[in-house]
């Protein structure tokens, strides 16, 4: 789409409304890791996936595997700005036969490209679309987006070994730290450590910046997609919740609907 | 029908008929570091562009193939049969749970795989891929009929599970009358009106002998190699429950959830015909040799025979 950041700005607070107002209607789903996505969300759309808004099959887009599929309601948000969700579709969040499903499914949803909702197989996944578009001779780029707690899946480093030793250069992965995950904050249920010395210990390319800061966002998707030689990975420093005060940095939030009284504060908040 | 005696084992099947689709651009193979043993190995020496290891990691393995799939590609991924149970739940969520067209190959299946013991011998895998919707599950007999069901593969559409085994057994096709099989259609292999053995994998060459010593006594079996057991062919269990009244299934692989308990389930929706299960009896295996294994376990063409014998004894009571 090309935006710039005063867009982006903009569309990551429509996008927050529609996070809190969809979990809130549905009565359940994650906001907490909604929020804390959300503006990495809005860069890379906004900025940086090559996708055709009126063919969400296009063969050769750029590929966006979100493998902590319970933030849903974020991508749920960013495809109705796409354009291939309504109002509806996102007030119809969780419920029977909606194109929403609780987690991101890719039968059910025109733009998702993976189903997810069992932690740790996004990248693997990326991993298999990214050897794929170098088979295909495309210069097609894979963005996978993990979680921190989602780290301490074995899969997940199964599948970081093998994107190095196949060279994966159009593999870029975001992770999402925001320091908590179902049950209590990550270094509470199991500390992930150095993150970066991780990846980087495996050969990949790795930058660390603040996830909600546009300008470091959009300069690290622009370092990830001068990257061709190797895997990269955007360690993104996040807060669980942002944006919703007395969600941020709150666990209880993390699969926890707001109720009436709650949105109402969110909305006032974000308006 | 007379058959050649020699062949290759399943596994060999399982490597040819990779060559033989190997013309097909969109056919990658995967492996997780037994490309030797499941024979995928061939087309990765003929194929190198194609074929990606991804080291002694099942799970990973799993998921890159989906999102191959997902771009139009026609992965075959393989393991042993006892590994793959390792990413049932990537298999389960990551593949089938959106229709993917992965082809997930499990050699060493069953107890007939012998002295590694009953760390290697999986004796639960068809039953475990028959539960995920949407999956076909097949188990081929001959080296023959394992090549002529992959090249099938290559046109068939939603996920599949293909377990092979590791050792030679006595061929039951050749090469004209393979061409006969079909992906989902049962394959009537002889033919008598006193009790129909139904049998997959490494047990349907002990079906026959076991019809053999049958016709000595003076009793005619049916014996039908049901190469896939989801979608299990219920037209060919319909004709052989009219024709001989009685049905033996006989399986290297757990009574439990196998090529009986697919039959049996059938038999419960319709007017049931008794029915005998041979196959492993809710046990772990040892180390062995195939044919000491067998015998301990109950899987010879004796066991079928007594079984067959006991059936029958059923119906006419």
């Amino acid at each position: 789409m090309g935006l710039d950041v005063s867009e982006l700005l903009e569309m990551a607070r429509r996008c927050r409304i529609n996070i809190v107002r969809m979990t809130h209607e549905a009565g359940a789903g994650h906001p907490g890791g909604s929020l804390s996505a959300i503006d990495l969300l809005v860069a890379l759309y906004g900025t940086e996936l090559s996708i055709d808004r009126h063919d969400s099959e296009w063969d050769d887009r750029d590929r966006f595997i979100m493998s902590k599929g319970h933030a849903s309601p974020a991508v749920y948000s960013i495809l109705h700005e796409v354009g291939y969700l309504s109002e509806d579709d996102l007030m119809s969040f969780r419920t029977m036969g909606s194109v929403c499903q609780g987690h991101v499914d890719m039968k059910w949803t025109d733009g998702v490209d993976f189903s997810a909702g069992s932690l740790g197989m996004g990248l693997s996944f990326g991993l298999g679309c990214s050897l794929a578009a170098t088979m295909d001779g495309s210069d097609r780029n894979v963005w996978v987006m993990v979680g921190d707690g989602e780290l301490q899946e074995g899969q997940v480093w199964e599948s970081v070994m093998a994107a190095e030793f196949h060279s994966a250069g159009n593999l870029k992965l975001i992770v999402d730290r925001n320091g908590i995950q179902n049950d209590d904050y990550v270094n509470v249920q199991m500390e992930v450590g150095d993150v970066p010395s991780k990846f980087a210990s495996f050969g990949w390319e790795v930058k660390e910046i603040n996830g909600h800061s546009f300008e470091e966002i959009l300069e690290a998707m622009d370092w990830a997609t001068d990257i061709h030689h190797s895997p990269c990975a955007i360690i993104a420093n996040t807060v669980k919740g942002k944006g919703v005060s007395y969600m941020e940095d709150n666990p209880a939030f993390h699969g926890k609907a707001p109720n009436d009284d709650e949105l109402r504060m969110a909305l006032e908040e974000l308006s | 029908m007379s058959a050649p005696s020699t062949g290759g084992a399943s596994r060999d099947g399982y490597g040819a008929g990779l060559l033989r689709i190997a013309g097909d651009p969109r056919v990658v193979v995967i492996e997780a570091d037994l490309g030797k043993s499941t024979k995928s190995c061939h087309f990765r020496s003929e194929y190198p562009s194609r074929s990606f290891s991804m080291g002694i990691a099942e799970q990973n393995m799993m998921v890159v193939a989906a999102g191959m799939a997902s771009s139009g590609k026609v992965p075959f991924a393989s393991t042993f049969a006892i590994f793959t149970e390792r990413a049932f739940e990537q298999v389960r969520n990551g593949i089938a749970r959106s229709g993917l067209t992965v082809h997930i190959c499990g050699s060493h299946g069953g107890i007939h795989t012998g002295t590694d013991g009953s760390s290697a011998q999986s004796i639960e895998d068809l039953a475990i891929y028959r539960t995920i919707p949407g999956m076909a599950v097949m188990h081929p007999c001959d080296d023959l009929s394992a090549e002529q069901l992959t090249t099938q593969l290559l046109d068939y559409e939603g996920p599949t599970y293909m377990r092979t085994a590791r050792n030679k057994t006595p061929r039951i096709y050749d090469v004209d009358n393979v061409t006969a099989l079909r992906i989902g259609q049962g394959s009537l292999i002889r033919e008598g009106d006193d009790v129909c053995i139904i049998a997959c994998g490494v047990m349907v060459n002990e079906a026959v002998n076991a019809a053999e010593k049958l016709a000595v006594k003076g009793i005619q079996a049916s014996v039908v190699d049901m190469h896939t057991l989801k979608p299990l062919d219920t037209d060919l269990i319909d004709a052989m429950v009219a024709t001989c009244g009685c049905l033996v299934t006989a399986e290297d692989h757990s009574v439990i959830g196998g090529l009986g308990a697919a039959v049996a389930e059938y038999l419960s929706r319709i007017d049931a015909v008794p029915l005998e299960m041979v196959g492993v009896d809710d046990e772990f295996g040892q180390s062995g040799e195939p044919l000491e294994l067998m015998q301990s376990l109950g899987l010879t063409s004796d066991d079928i025979s007594r079984s067959a014998m006991k059936v029958i004894g059923r119906k006419s009571g």
